[in-house]
């Protein structure tokens, strides 16, 4: 018998404590997966690896990267990754964060991350709402979306309309690669798992800043069941928050 | 050695950089701006990382980064500027990470003004952040003994696995006075003695040895392991670190108890006094936590004392520590003022008179 | 052949795995509970499967492992 699909060493054994269907998990085996394939291939030696975790759903992230971790303050994970960089400059640095944390309260300090071109990888989860705190709304939650804080839908003319980070970040002239990514199914799992691996590629060749926006699914507090949850993402976010490379200074240069 | 003519901030920021500190992260803040501008130069000079922040909150975080990974760091501000370090420095103190803060105190609150003041004292050493900890807290009152301080303080930082505050005054930071600046420690991350630090763990190692750098406890139980951890580390500490000088106590009639730079005003001041045969001595707590407060007792519970002034450059927050070491032995006045205004000498003579006309 | 192990324990019973299978390997147990209270996926028609991994690259809690003869 061959192996075709196992768990990858880069994730510990712990279970995920994420409520069922939450695309969570399968964004963090992708991120695991990508570090895991670049050591296999000799490019990123073992012990050269850091991750920083978020506030929010994704708290407890240092549970299960199977690497040295830091758990950062609510939206400040990319300048604790900014001091670890600096540091270590041989190690990848990657952040992992939601849209509470880098979308609202961290939008300074991803930024200025940005900015300084700072040689780190940030994955970004955008589910369009607070899950952690149980179903608030977000900077990213849709117009017209009911959420426990816009109980009659998200109202553009008091709160504004939901914030695109991908296409605010690649404004920034010291971003280096920005995509958005979905993993609403397999042809878009692979291609957001190949996203993730280029911009770690990216930072071990020592350009500047990259992020991966993954949408992704809070079937919980959408009131969805998981299934029913992935066709409101790809009916509702995917068109607001259209999928592709909105950044690629590594394809300018080709 | 020889001595040097320095600037405060300038020998501060040499001192550290003698001590190990290879990263620092800061903002631009009056009074304190020498700081940053001192170490942009210096720290390229040496092998070592100087990066404006976009923020002080941005600051603290990168040290809580840089510090995880074993390195030395540290970040300075002023007033306004630590209030927003506060989150960081919470974190760092839940996380155990060694590293230094400055805090060069302005005129507060709020925006206040840009001139020395001591009305940090309350943030510094009653909290500031959110949670039950504390920070090894120096009040230095002379440059030379900042940089004295500097020179052990990340090894006490690393020892008990806390970050170091240095509560100093404007005036420390902008003031020039001759300094003997000691010799440079050859400072590198040790993995053996730092098994905490991110320092290149790999699938397959330990997992016990994994490094997660975190503040985080869900549980009751594991956050009240972790909180008494926390204060069996303080009481250690209490034990182990406080620093105190005593000024002419041994047969006072008045004790003035003083921190920082406006001890030396106090010193003047008992110098004058005792011409004239006024007995009086000074009590300077050079760690404002761990409080000095059975030392303070000691020196106040002579019999030859009558009563203690306490002088501050705010509106009397050291008094509390001050009152409580006492615990109602003798009656504690006060002399202080908030805008920046430091009591005079003659200020000072003259609130030491009516006590003793009072007695 | 292939074969599809579902680790019981771990899986939430989400469904995402059913509806990537594109050969309708999978479904959820109508009888089984798991400790956590959930249905569990089962692989229901074996010899469908194609081992396209389909259903472990969905799988939110990384409760599929997948081999071929």
């Amino acid at each position: 018998m061959s192996v075709v699909f196992e768990k990858t060493q880069l994730l510990t054994d712990k279970q995920f404590h994420y409520c069922p269907g939450c695309n969570h998990g399968i964004i963090h085996r992708l991120v695991a997966e990508s570090i895991d394939e670049l050591v296999k291939e000799g490019k990123l030696e073992a012990g050269n690896i850091v991750g920083v975790a978020p506030v929010g759903c994704s708290v407890f992230a240092y549970d299960y990267f199977n690497c040295d971790m830091f758990e950062a303050a609510h939206g400040r994970a990319p300048a604790v990754a900014t001091g670890i960089k600096r540091a270590k400059p041989d190690t990848l640095v990657f952040t992992y964060q939601g849209d509470g944390d880098l979308a609202s309260i961290g939008t300074a300090e991803v930024v200025h991350a940005a900015h300084r071109g700072e040689k780190i990888v940030t994955i970004f989860v955008n589910n369009a709402i607070y899950g952690m705190t149980g179903g608030q709304m977000a900077p990213t939650t849709l117009v017209g979306q009911k959420t426990t804080t816009s109980p009659y839908g998200r109202d553009e003319a008091w709160c504004g309309a939901p914030i695109k980070m991908s296409e605010m970040l690649s404004e920034v002239p010291g971003s280096y690669y920005i995509e958005r990514c979905a993993v609403n199914n397999n042809a878009n799992i692979l291609k957001t798992k190949r996203a993730i691996k280029k911009a770690m590629q990216y930072q071990l060749e020592g350009k500047g800043f990259c992020m991966i926006e993954v949408l992704s699914t809070c079937p919980t507090n959408w009131g969805l069941n998981p299934v029913e949850a992935m066709k409101w993402l790809e009916e509702n976010m995917i068109p607001y928050y259209p999928l592709g490379v909105y950044k690629d200074k590594g394809a300018e240069q080709k | 050695m020889a001595l040097t003519l320095m600037k405060g901030s300038e020998a501060i920021a040499e001192a550290a950089i003698r001590a190990g500190a290879r990263f620092f992260f800061g903002y631009p803040i009056t009074p304190q701006t020498e700081i940053p501008e001192y170490m942009s130069a210096r720290m390229p000079e040496i092998g070592g990382c100087y990066l404006q922040a976009e923020s002080e909150v941005a600051a603290i975080n990168m040290v809580y980064g840089a510090a995880g990974t074993g390195a030395r760091v540290i970040t300075s501000s002023s007033s306004p500027g630590v209030s927003l370090k506060q989150e960081g420095i919470s974190y760092a103190a839940g996380a155990q990470l060694p590293c230094v803060i400055l805090n060069v105190m302005r005129g507060g609150p709020g925006l206040g003004n840009i001139q020395a003041s001591q009305g940090d004292y309350f943030q510094g050493v009653k909290g500031g952040g959110n949670g039950d900890y504390h920070l090894l807290t120096y009040a230095p009152s002379s440059i030379q003994e900042a940089v004295d301080i500097m020179m052990f303080a990340y090894d006490k930082a690393e020892k008990y696995r806390m970050p170091v505050l240095f509560l100093a005054d404007g005036i420390i930071a902008q003031m020039m006075e001759p300094v003997e600046m000691p010799a440079m420690v050859d400072y590198k991350v040790d993995p053996e003695k730092k098994p905490w630090a991110a320092t290149g763990w790999k699938p397959g190692d330990d997992p016990a040895k994994r490094a997660v750098i975190n503040s985080l406890f869900i549980s009751t139980e594991e956050l009240s392991q972790h909180t008494e951890k926390l204060q069996a580390v303080y009481r250690e500490a209490e034990k182990n670190e406080q620093m105190w000088e005593c000024y002419k106590t041994e047969d006072a009639e008045f004790i003035i108890t003083a921190f920082g730079t406006v001890a030396r005003v106090a010193k003047t001041a008992i110098d004058e006094m005792r011409e004239e045969g006024l007995k009086v001595g000074l009590f300077r707590p050079i760690t404002v936590w761990p409080f000095p407060y059975s030392h303070l007792k000691e020196a106040c519970d002579q019999e030859s004392v009558k009563a203690v002034l306490d002088i501050e450059v705010n509106e009397g927050q050291m008094i509390e520590d001050v009152k409580l070491a006492l615990n109602g032995s003798r009656p504690v006045e006060f002399l202080g003022h908030c805008g920046s205004q430091f009591p005079t000498t003659a200020e000072i003579i003259e609130k030491i008179r009516e006590m003793k006309e009072a007695k | 052949m292939v074969k599809v192990t579902i680790n019981e324990i771990v899986c939430k019973g989400c469904g995402l795995c059913v509806r990537a299978c594109p050969k309708s390997v999978l479904a959820l147990s109508k009888t089984k509970l798991n400790a956590k209270g959930y249905h569990p996926a089962e692989v229901a028609v074996p010899e469908a499967c194609i081992g396209c991994a389909s259903c472990a690259r969905t799988c939110p809690d990384v409760a599929i492992r997948i081999e071929k003869e």
